[in-house]
């Protein structure tokens, strides 16, 4: 059955509203979004690793999250949904549960790409039958924003700030550094389903990535660029422009590799420069000065390096 | 059933028979031989446990969280380093009031890196708010191991359990042992029937963010629970002692009735202390040892109790604080005896720390030592070594 945005909205919910989220955050975006996609018929486990996410819809005695959820520490959700699902696996053969469960662990870019890669890649190569999704937000957005090794070069965040001593090592430029592959580091793995996705449009390419994600057996990963209103600095309402245009640059491609085989799943009629998607937010405005020219061309050429290797990859 | 077991085959074999719905383990170094044995139960159908052998302890502890929280009975096994990676997740374990069994094969904590045993690892877990247990030799590793789950489950308490034995000197030693019959242990050990839990079809959120408002309550009904525990532990030791003859207190008491010098002594160290005493009375002298088996709780009123009698105390600690005043037993041993109306003198010995060699000759020089002190009156400098050369 085709994708249908307005048939999906109206399926009851499995996160809820009434979470201290900011308006213009991805990360209940991409939660509802990924949730949409488990069937009706069958019930879910998520964990949080903490974040942003887990402190604003679980705060006792509420939570927003309408079946079971565990939150255990930032750097090991992977591990300790894991756990759960390998005991479903004890208790169902025991006969002791009898619905079928589908088991989604959540991390930002902290918890996935820095503290919480071990635990994850550690759940990918046991290939327990989950999904791990980052939402990836480029920052430790709920800590203060400071880098994480997912904040992409010249974001300018907490501990990369920019300053007047430019080119001093790699400080006062932002962050220094480009920003991990954290997509392909799980291919590496050898897992069944990855994925990189985001907002797009009527949010078909989360909705199928996700559902391939949660029915494939084994382990699955799906990347979902999550921006952040507070620290990526832009208006609540420019999320969904400012995931279109990461896309149509090519800085976050949407693509996916199934059984190792790398393919494309959007590819932009007209590679825009990545000044559009920079502009839009003040992480970047000194890029934008007089005499930093430089940092845009250097940012350029890698989102171009990156994208060519890409097609290679998906051909 | 008599059979020759070492301390991890005598643990691994408590596990079989517990029959666990998850077991996460990771061979940290040092690693113990229990998940070995327990893997091959796996593989050969002897358990119906799903097996995670994960990439550390850190997740080993994350994946028995996740197990319990799912309504799974699950534990896992560490000694050292692997346990003192677990450190965080140890606090959730019991502040989100997961059942869980951990055997400990007690051993030092690096800095140096020393794969021997002392007990630095589980003494610095002491107020984690496990429920800990140490056991002098294999048939209590094995005995303690099979009570530690009834007890953790118990609804009163919902904490989890460490049950310590020493690395090597039990771990490895190969001892005959007193096993009960699968049967037995298993409707000793029961269904594990938590209220709620993940799988049950219900909404729970577990790990939620603890806002001032709540936060307290919830530490204040966890140390209630620790309290409790007290009570559950002197209650399944009584069922196990029905069923096996094997009666177990919270410490056990050895020529303590007219003791006027006293060891205080954890573990497998108990038996050398024990000769030492022998020796001693022997000669007529008034000595007895104190042997700890539940740590936490504190037994504080029993332990005052059983030696407000006597004059001086030497508490024994296979582990430092570095705190320039003793070590964890001395600390809580003595805090339990300020109550005593005629306190007796108390003395703290550091002894056999990465393994070092535990003699007669120690306990005897402790003895002896606590001699001069009654003699002299005087405890003097009460944080002392023993068996460290330079020393003594």
């Amino acid at each position: 059955m085709s994708y249908n945005l307005k048939k999906e909205s109206c399926k009851s919910e499995r996160f809820v509203g009434g979470h201290r989220l900011c308006a213009g955050c991805g990360a209940s975006v991409a939660v509802r979004g990924v949730l949409r996609a488990v069937n009706d018929e069958d019930k879910t486990v998520c964990g949080v690793a903490t974040s942003c996410l887990e402190v604003s819809s679980v705060l006792f005695p509420f939570t927003a999250w309408q079946e079971g959820f565990i939150h255990c520490a930032f750097e090991n959700v992977a591990a300790t949904i894991a756990g759960v699902e390998a005991n479903y696996k004890a208790m169902k053969k025991k006969g002791k549960v009898k619905d079928n469960y589908k088991f989604v662990a959540f991390g930002g870019d902290g918890g996935t790409y820095d503290i919480g890669l071990q635990s994850l890649s550690g759940a990918m190569e046991r290939g327990h039958d989950m999904v791990y999704v980052c939402y990836d937000n480029e920052a430790y957005m709920n800590t203060g924003m400071q880098r994480s090794s997912s904040t992409p070069k010249f974001a300018e965040v907490t501990t990369a700030p920019v300053g007047s001593e430019q080119g001093v090592g790699q400080m006062g430029v932002g962050k220094g550094q480009h920003k991990k592959d954290l997509t392909a580091i799980i291919v590496g793995h050898g897992v069944p389903y990855v994925a990189q996705t985001t907002f797009t449009g009527n949010f078909k390419d989360l909705h199928e990535k996700a559902h391939k994600a949660h029915y494939t057996p084994g382990a699955a990963f799906l990347n979902v660029l999550a921006p952040c209103p507070r620290g990526w600095r832009y208006p609540p309402e420019e999320l969904m422009n400012i995931c279109k245009l990461a896309v149509e640059t090519c800085i976050w491609p949407l693509y996916e590799v199934v059984n190792g085989e790398w393919a494309l799943t959007y590819e932009p009629k007209k590679k825009l420069p990545i000044e559009d998607y920079l502009k839009l937010q003040g992480r970047f405005r000194h890029m934008f000065a007089k005499g930093n020219e430089w940092m845009i061309e250097d940012l350029q050429k890698h989102v171009d390096k990156k994208w060519e290797q890409l097609l290679k990859r998906c051909k | 059933m008599r059979k020759l077991l070492s301390g991890n085959e005598a643990t691994a074999t408590a596990m079989k028979q517990i029959n666990p719905d998850v077991v996460a383990a990771y061979p940290i170094t040092p690693s113990t031989e229990v998940v070995h044995y327990f893997a091959q139960y796996v593989a050969d159908g002897d358990v119906d446990t799903q097996f995670v052998a994960v990439e550390s302890e850190h997740s080993a502890m994350s994946a028995c969280i996740g197990a319990s929280a799912a309504g799974g009975r699950t534990g896992t096994v560490t000694s050292a380093c692997g346990l003192a990676l677990m450190w965080e997740l140890l606090y959730v374990a019991s502040g989100q009031r997961l059942p869980m069994t951990l055997a400990v094969i007690n051993r030092a904590l690096s800095g140096p890196i020393n794969i021997n045993n002392d007990h630095s690892d589980s003494m610095g877990a002491r107020d984690s708010g496990w429920i800990q247990l140490y056991s002098e030799n294999n048939q209590e590793a094995y005995d303690n191991y099979i009570m530690s789950w009834k007890i953790s489950e118990h609804k009163d308490v919902l904490l989890p359990t460490m049950v310590c034995q020493d690395g090597f000197i039990t771990s490895h030693a190969v001892e005959n042992i007193e096993l009960l019959e699968d049967a037995k242990v298993k409707s000793f050990v029961g269904e594990f029937t938590p209220n709620r839990h993940l799988l049950d079809g219900k909404a729970l959120s577990v790990g939620p963010y603890d806002t001032p408002q709540f936060y307290f309550e919830h530490q204040y009904q966890r140390a209630q629970a620790m309290i409790k525990a007290k009570d559950v532990v002197a209650q399944v030791s009584a069922e196990f002692g029905k069923l096996t003859g094997r009666n177990y207190s919270f410490f056990e008491e050895y020529q303590m009735k007219d003791a006027e010098k006293v060891i205080v002594v954890l573990n497998s160290s108990a038996g050398t202390a024990r000769v030492a005493c022998d020796q001693l009375r022997a000669k007529g002298e008034k000595v007895g040892v104190l042997k700890i088996r539940l740590f936490r709780p504190f037994p504080m009123e029993e332990i005052a109790q059983a030696l407000s009698h006597v004059k001086a105390v030497a508490v024994m600690d296979k582990c430092d604080s570095f705190n320039g005043m003793g070590g964890p037993v001395f600390v809580d041993v003595r805090t339990a005896c300020y109550e005593l109306a005629n306190r007796p003198m108390i003395i703290n010995y550091i002894y056999g720390l990465g393994g070092r060699d535990v003699t007669v000759e120690n306990f005897l020089h402790v003895y002896e030592n606590l001699d001069k002190v009654v003699k002299s009156g005087k405890t003097d400098n009460v944080y002392r070594h023993v068996g460290v050369r330079g020393v003594n």
